[in-house]
């Protein structure tokens, strides 16, 4: 068997230096301006208002129910907003049925025709476009190969696996070749491992066809592998909206520092600001907490310090003087293979956790519960947050 | 191990039921298929004569002959009857596929809450007899019926309709559709409504979706209740003798002519299993679609 290799995709270079979205020539693929959607008293998305550009990988990240899915299906024509427009690329989409839509939808459930074999499937979309026979046979080749799915063309979808399955429905949608491809929970269905590989091969796939893509998906560890940047949502409104790194690391409130990774959060009152760096008093470090803030913010005002496990460094000896000391007990630990989190409870009572990367495989002196520790972090690990 | 001899039991019960009710009484019938006619009490010959011992019972199986199916394939009256009835049947399957398709896919459109009283409102004739709602349809079809009755109000007819052909198709429909209603309802009520968005995500109009999704999705649906309308129908007494007139043939009452009329027991049981061996291929198709539906639930 000879395999054409393929130069390898420096994807992570490629996409650090894709940035539409800073460009204010550049005009979005899709807006949504203002769009509402109610079902009944409930409102599932609330004034939403977005834009993704060309060959952009956006994903829609939020707990079930915060209206993401609606979102991308106002997108797709299968509901009408009740306030609001979509455009997408500069004509408004109001009033056009989803087959009159040049975008493509793959579905939580694939929601493969049973009826239809693997070939004929992905042929469906391309018959009712009109292409001629001999062209939507050579397309159908074409995609079997991209999902790599090359000697199951005559299977029905009943014959094969699950992640089979999922390949059948990427290729359905790509075939059209829509101007955008949306994926409402592409992954949710495969097993962890599956989903870790097949996630890798969207983003190849997304970089190969230029194509822009748009997924749903509650999985954080998806988006943040996946996509360009993620919107956060909740409630039906957009939180925050960035690059993966943006948001993870520079959350605009507890709701998004909490949904996305782990965090520990210090509630207290500014007690001083400069500009640079924010001090906080709290009942949990006698010292007070600092973190780097250039946003003034008025002293004596509510916030809270967010600190990641991982940022969170554990001795067992007092370390030295410095900011952000804390001193407590190992009240519980969760031996994770590559990590280890350690739940230490402070003086006051409140919990904090800690992560730990099992950097070699025999430690002299392991922690464990009850043992006496200390945590500290940097200023510049922490976060300081008004929401 | 207590349990063995009841599972024993559970599972003779039905092979025992079979072979009293329907397995004895066939051989009944293809033995007096194979008799000749005579004027006697019973009006058939050979009997075992038991007295003569083994010789007897030569005798008998030496005087089983074939000469009736000779007869039913000489005479044109059998064979019309069997086309005829053929036609019946296929006619009204075409009928209540065009009728019921539309009941079963507007059923399973409604709301899962409205779809139990829909359900219902199909099976609730069955409430009444059977005979009953046929007399009905003599008082709503003779010439001085409700309909023509009707008609006259508003200047129209009157319309000649009891004993005719066209009378025994409105019994067949009427009586046999909820048969074909069912079987598609439970395959149109069970499809996946993502996979119709997927059709229109891909360019198709609603009623292209239909006809390349839906519609083809449903045909183990549509071959169950044709068959299930189609097999009995063939065989169908009651509606063509109440509804339908003298020239109206079908089988069901050729058998009675023979058997009641004519006296002629080994030409009727001759008739009735020549038309249980036409409805194996249908029957046996019905299985296999049955087996289909079961697996692909599974």
């Amino acid at each position: 068997m000879t395999t054409t290799r393929r130069p390898r995709l420096n994807i992570g270079a490629v996409r650090s230096s894709f940035a539409p979205w800073t460009d204010p020539t550049q005009k979005p693929l899709v807006r949504f301006e203002g769009v509402t959607k109610r079902f009944g008293t409930e409102t599932a998305v609330n004034d939403v208002s977005l834009s993704i550009y060309e060959s952009e990988f956006f994903a829609l990240l939020g707990p079930s129910g915060c209206g993401k899915t609606t979102l991308m299906r106002l997108l797709a024509g299968f509901e009408t907003p009740d306030a609001g427009r979509i455009t997408l690329a500069g004509q408004d989409l109001a009033g056009r049925p989803p087959h009159q839509r040049p975008v493509n939808m793959m579905f939580q459930s694939y929601a493969l025709f049973p009826h239809l074999s693997v070939e004929q499937n992905i042929a469906f979309g391309l018959k009712q476009q009109g292409m001629p026979k001999g062209q939507i046979a050579d397309r159908v080749v074409e995609m079997l190969e991209l999902v790599r799915l090359g000697g199951l063309a005559r299977r029905k979808p009943h014959q094969l696996s699950g992640g089979q399955r999922q390949r059948v429905a990427l290729a359905r949608a790509i075939a059209p070749n829509p101007k955008m491809l949306l994926l409402d929970e592409p992954l949710a269905a495969l097993d962890k491992k599956l989903r870790e590989e097949t996630q890798f091969e969207l983003i190849a796939l997304q970089q190969r066809l230029g194509m822009t893509f748009l997924i749903v998906t509650h999985d954080q560890e998806e988006a943040m592998v996946t996509a360009d940047r993620i919107a956060v949502m909740r409630d039906g409104e957009i939180v925050q909206i960035g690059r993966p790194a943006e948001v993870y690391e520079t959350p605009n409130s507890r709701y998004v520092a909490d949904f996305i990774g782990d965090v520990n959060l210090f509630e207290g009152y500014v007690t001083s600001a400069d500009g640079k760096q924010v001090t906080l008093s709290t009942p949990d470090c006698a010292a007070g907490l600092e973190a780097l803030e250039d946003d003034a913010l008025s002293v004596g005002s509510h916030a809270w310090l967010g600190v990641r496990p991982e940022k969170v460094q554990l001795h067992l000896d007092p370390p030295k003087e410095g900011p952000n000391r804390l001193a407590g007990r190992v009240a519980d630990y969760g031996y994770l293979g590559d990590w280890t989190t350690y739940v230490v409870e402070l003086e006051s009572g409140r919990t904090v956790r800690a992560a730990r990367a099992n950097a070699s495989r025999l430690v002299a002196r392991p922690i464990a519960c009850d043992d006496a520790v200390w945590l500290t972090f940097a200023p510049d690990a922490a976060v300081v947050l008004t929401r | 191990m207590k349990g063995k001899p009841r599972t024993g039991l559970a599972a003779i019960a039905p092979f025992l039921w079979l072979g009293v009710f329907f397995l004895f009484p066939f051989f009944l019938v293809a033995k007096l298929s194979l008799s000749d006619t005579v004027l006697a009490m019973p009006p058939y010959a050979p009997r075992v004569d038991w007295g003569a011992g083994f010789e007897g019972v030569r005798a008998f199986f030496a005087a089983l002959d074939f000469e009736t199916y000779d007869r039913l394939t000489s005479d044109r009256l059998y064979v019309a009857s069997y086309l005829s009835s053929l036609r019946f049947a296929a006619v009204a399957t075409g009928l209540l596929l065009i009728i019921g398709y539309p009941i079963a896919y507007g059923m399973s459109r409604f709301p899962p809450s409205q779809r139990q009283a829909l359900l219902m409102a199909v099976i609730l004739p069955f409430w009444t007899s059977f005979l009953i709602r046929v007399y009905a349809w003599i008082a709503l079809l003779k010439p001085q019926g409700l309909l023509n009755a009707a008609l006259a109000q508003v200047g129209l007819g009157p319309l000649n309709i009891l004993n005719t052909d066209t009378a025994v198709y409105i019994g067949l429909v009427y009586a046999y559709l909820p048969f074909m209603v069912l079987p598609l309802y439970a395959v149109l009520e069970k499809q996946d409504q993502s996979q119709l968005e997927a059709a229109a995500d891909l360019g198709c109009t609603p009623s292209q979706a239909f006809w390349r999704v839906t519609f083809p999705l449903s045909l183990p649906g549509v071959a169950a209740g044709a068959l299930l309308c189609f097999i009995p129908m063939v065989g169908e007494f009651v509606i063509p003798d109440l509804l339908g007139g003298s020239a109206t043939l079908m089988l069901g009452k050729t058998i009675w002519t023979e058997f009641f009329a004519n006296r002629d027991w080994p030409a009727a049981s001759a008739v009735a299993i020549v038309l249980l061996a036409t409805l194996v291929i249908p029957i046996m198709l019905y299985q296999r679609q049955q087996q289909k539906m079961i697996e692909a639930t599974q």
